[in-house]
């Protein structure tokens, strides 16, 4: 996710690397290194400045202590201060009124409307009721878009397609919410340019009238130099409570992540990094700042991971290792759970390290085997699955590999995994579940690396 | 006569970039006409501005250096000189040679109909609603199109097309949601060729130029297409967001590696103070820019004129 921010750092940190003390000259270059770096990554030149010249004064200033040298004392001054870049106030968003009503704005084609049914969908899971309000009255099939990703992920949407007034539609919505028992509404603005004067004119009539708890504005992480200024005029009219940062599964290098919330004076509340409807994130900033210098994000991906697996999976699938009986059908659960979990690149990017053995291409090649894999076991039969044991029978094998399309060779070292990792994950002994399901992605992903 | 007319057209267009040009040349013309020569804190100064304006470090430095080459060898007496040095060290940069033929001109050149053009960029670049506008552009001018809503996968990105399609006074041939865009194109191509269209235009769904899966769907429509018109897709937009900072390379970059990119347009313009991605992008890719997206209606559509452009720039 910040890959390339990422590679930079390292690069430049590199440099340091077998000297003992910190010194205006060895460290000149590394920090204008990491000052490019920050600037291509499109973080507000100004900031990025003030960002170099505060570490350069920090990290001259100390002395190198013990155990530590220069590139981690440097490590740390980068890391602290770019949280401290990050860190502006809690990221809880305020729920506190019933209904509360969120109100999501930004520019055009910021993922708005993706935001909002993301919201939706996490608040529902979390035991809230969500209501999503279609008052994008402007973009031709903005409502049908709201309503159709409403009907998907069974999230309820008001909307009034022949109306062509906010305020009524919004009026509308809240009634419905009474009625209804819902108990946060979330309204899907129509997406305004900061200079487009009767556009914000809507929004600040809107925000008035609806008085949100909260007000959240959504900035695409592509977003160069000029994001400052539009957050800043937006946060002039409105009084943003947090910024939601979207499309950061793509390779931006999501320096308005480290500037946004400096600039504005308000927290990043989510990340949003996926077009699947559960690709939404918490904003951690010590998170990211761990991401960005390649320390990884192990507290995010174990998150992730339990939600995905639920302890009673979870239990059913400890008892069977317990007791030895881990066969196909489990194996083809564990397959289903990691695809959901998402993006196998988003996942490999929070471990820490990895990026050095895996390069996104890699990615796909597993996103594949992973097709493999659930090929070769869709092409067993119910007895095959549940008896591992049976298949050494090489016309069993055979036809497998004629019913799923794939080499018998391959099939062959998919066998040869399966025992490893059966008999890998029998190692593994604990008495948290936590650890269980942590032990077993990391054996899983060690596993793919050595192979 | 005719100058009048084309100072007038001028006017328009120093409107619409009259916001760039504003922040961004006059910053620097003040400061010069104010301050004496230092030269370190000019150079300084001139980066900020270069940078600030989303022109990259790299192309800021390439600037920088040939302008600090050009003043080494011919001296410059005061900022003033300084500052037309600048502005033509940026307008090289944004020269290209090729043909740089207009859209517009290359259908009226094309003789096989119809003249096939895909729209392809990231999500919420744009692409929907500037195909609705070129639509509208192209019918204006006479002539006869179709579109095909190969954005099978965006919720209601059909809905949207349809209402753009018939406010354009345009045909459109689509399917269900979900289906195989590369079909749609297929069918497109089918019945633009029978019924003698002249132009046909291909929405796509929006993706992330990283997203390796869904770029080979991309060449696959583009494969399909041949399969009815062989040299199609004639023409490749790729849709780029004026806002977008140095991830607009990427963009360009990634998106050329599965199809050809033969040209660009960059839309919201109207919003954004600063082009300078478009000055990076020339001179790194040399890929002409088409037109720009100026505004919200289905005639905000200009054509970008490289002279005029950098001409409105100083």
């Amino acid at each position: 996710m910040f890959e390339n921010l990422q590679n930079k750092f390292q690069k430049a940190i590199q440099i340091l690397k077998g000297h003992n003390a910190i010194t205006e000259t060895n460290i000149a270059y590394s920090m204008k290194e990491i000052g490019k770096a920050l600037i291509d990554a499109d973080v507000n030149y100004k900031i990025a400045k003030d960002f170099i010249k505060r570490v350069k004064e920090k990290s001259i200033g100390k002395k190198v202590i013990g155990s530590l040298n220069p590139k981690q004392v440097i490590i740390k001054i980068v890391y602290d201060e770019l949280v401290e870049l990050m860190e502006k106030g809690s990221t809880e968003i305020n729920l506190s009124k019933n209904p509360s009503v969120i109100l999501v704005c930004g520019l055009q084609g910021s993922g708005k409307t993706s935001f909002s049914s993301k919201l939706a969908f996490f608040l529902s899971k979390k035991n809230k009721k969500p209501l999503l309000v279609a008052a994008d009255i402007h973009r031709p099939a903005a409502v049908d878009q709201l309503e159709l990703i409403g009907k998907k992920s069974n999230i309820p949407v008001f909307s009034i397609k022949k109306s062509k007034d906010v305020l009524f539609i919004i009026d509308q919505s809240f009634i419905y919410a009474l009625e209804n028992k819902k108990d946060v509404i979330i309204i899907d603005t129509a997406g305004r340019l900061s200079i487009d004067n009767i556009m914000m004119e809507e929004i600040v009539k809107i925000n008035q009238h609806s008085n949100p708890s909260e007000v959240l504005f959504v900035v695409d992480s592509m977003t160069g130099q000029d994001a400052i200024n539009t957050a800043k005029s937006f946060s002039s009219k409105l009084n943003l409570d947090g910024i939601v940062i979207t499309k950061l599964d793509g390779d931006s290098r999501g320096g308005v992540a480290i500037t946004m919330s400096s600039v504005v004076g308000k927290p990043i509340k989510f990340i949003s990094n996926g077009e699947k409807i559960e690709d939404l994130e918490v904003f951690y900033p010590d998170r990211i700042a761990n991401r960005i210098l390649g320390m990884g994000d192990i507290v995010s991906l174990v998150e992730k991971v339990q939600e995905q697996f639920d302890e009673k999976t979870t239990k059913k699938i400890y008892h069977k290792i317990s007791k030895n009986r881990f066969n196909f059908n489990d194996f083809l659960e564990q397959i289903q759970h990691i695809k959901k979990i998402g993006n196998l690149k988003n996942i490999i990017s929070m471990i820490p390290g990895i990026n050095k053995y895996i390069n996104v291409n890699n990615n796909i090649d597993q996103k594949y085997s992973f097709q493999k894999m659930e090929a070769i076991i869709q092409s067993m039969t119910p007895y095959e699955r549940e008896n591992p044991k049976v298949l050494s029978n090489i016309r069993r094998k055979k036809r497998i590999s004629e019913g799923s399309g794939i080499t018998l060779n391959y099939v062959n070292i998919f066998f040869k995994q399966f025992y490893e990792i059966s008999k890998m994950i029998k190692k593994i002994n604990t008495n948290s579940e936590q650890d269980m399901v942590k032990n077993f992605i990391y054996n899983m992903m060690n596993k793919k690396n050595n192979t | 006569m005719f100058l009048k007319k084309e100072s007038e057209k001028n006017i328009t267009f120093d409107n619409e970039l009259k916001k760039t040009r504003e922040s961004f040349f006059s910053k620097i013309k003040n400061f010069f006409l104010k301050k004496s020569k230092i030269e370190e804190n000019i150079i300084d100064y001139i980066e900020n501005i270069l940078l600030s304006a989303d022109i990259g470090v790299k192309t800021t430095l390439k600037i920088i250096s040939n302008l600090e080459k050009r003043v080494k060898k011919e001296k410059y007496k005061d900022s003033k000189e300084l500052f037309f040095f600048l502005k033509e060290e940026i307008k090289s940069l944004l020269k290209i040679k090729k043909e740089k033929e207009c859209l517009e001109k290359k259908i009226k050149n094309h003789k096989k109909k119809p003249y096939v053009i895909m729209m392809v960029g990231v999500n919420g670049s744009g692409k929907t609603t500037t195909i609705g506008k070129l639509a509208f552009l192209l019918k204006k001018k006479g002539l006869d199109l179709v579109i095909g809503a190969s954005d099978t996968f965006r919720a209601a990105a059909i809905d949207q097309i349809e209402i753009l399609a018939r406010e354009a006074k345009v045909s459109l041939i689509k399917q269900h949601m979900y289906s195989d865009p590369a079909s749609v194109a297929y069918d497109t191509l089918q019945s633009a060729k029978s019924k003698k269209k002249d132009v046909v235009l291909i929405d796509t769904a929006g993706r992330l130029q990283n997203r390796i899966d869904l770029m080979k769907e991309l060449s696959k429509i583009s494969r399909v297409m041949k399969k009815i018109i062989p040299e199609s897709p004639h023409e490749i937009i790729l849709v780029l967001d004026a806002s977008t900072g140095q991830n607009a390379f990427e963009q360009v970059r990634k998106f050329s590696s599965f199809v050809k990119i033969s040209s660009i347009i960059l839309t919201k313009i109207e919003g954004t103070a600063k082009g300078g991605v478009i000055i990076g992008i020339i001179d790194q890719f040399k890929i002409p820019i088409q037109y720009l997206g100026i505004g919200e209606k289905m005639k905000d559509l200009k054509k970008f004129n490289e002279k005029k452009f950098i001409d409105s720039l100083f």
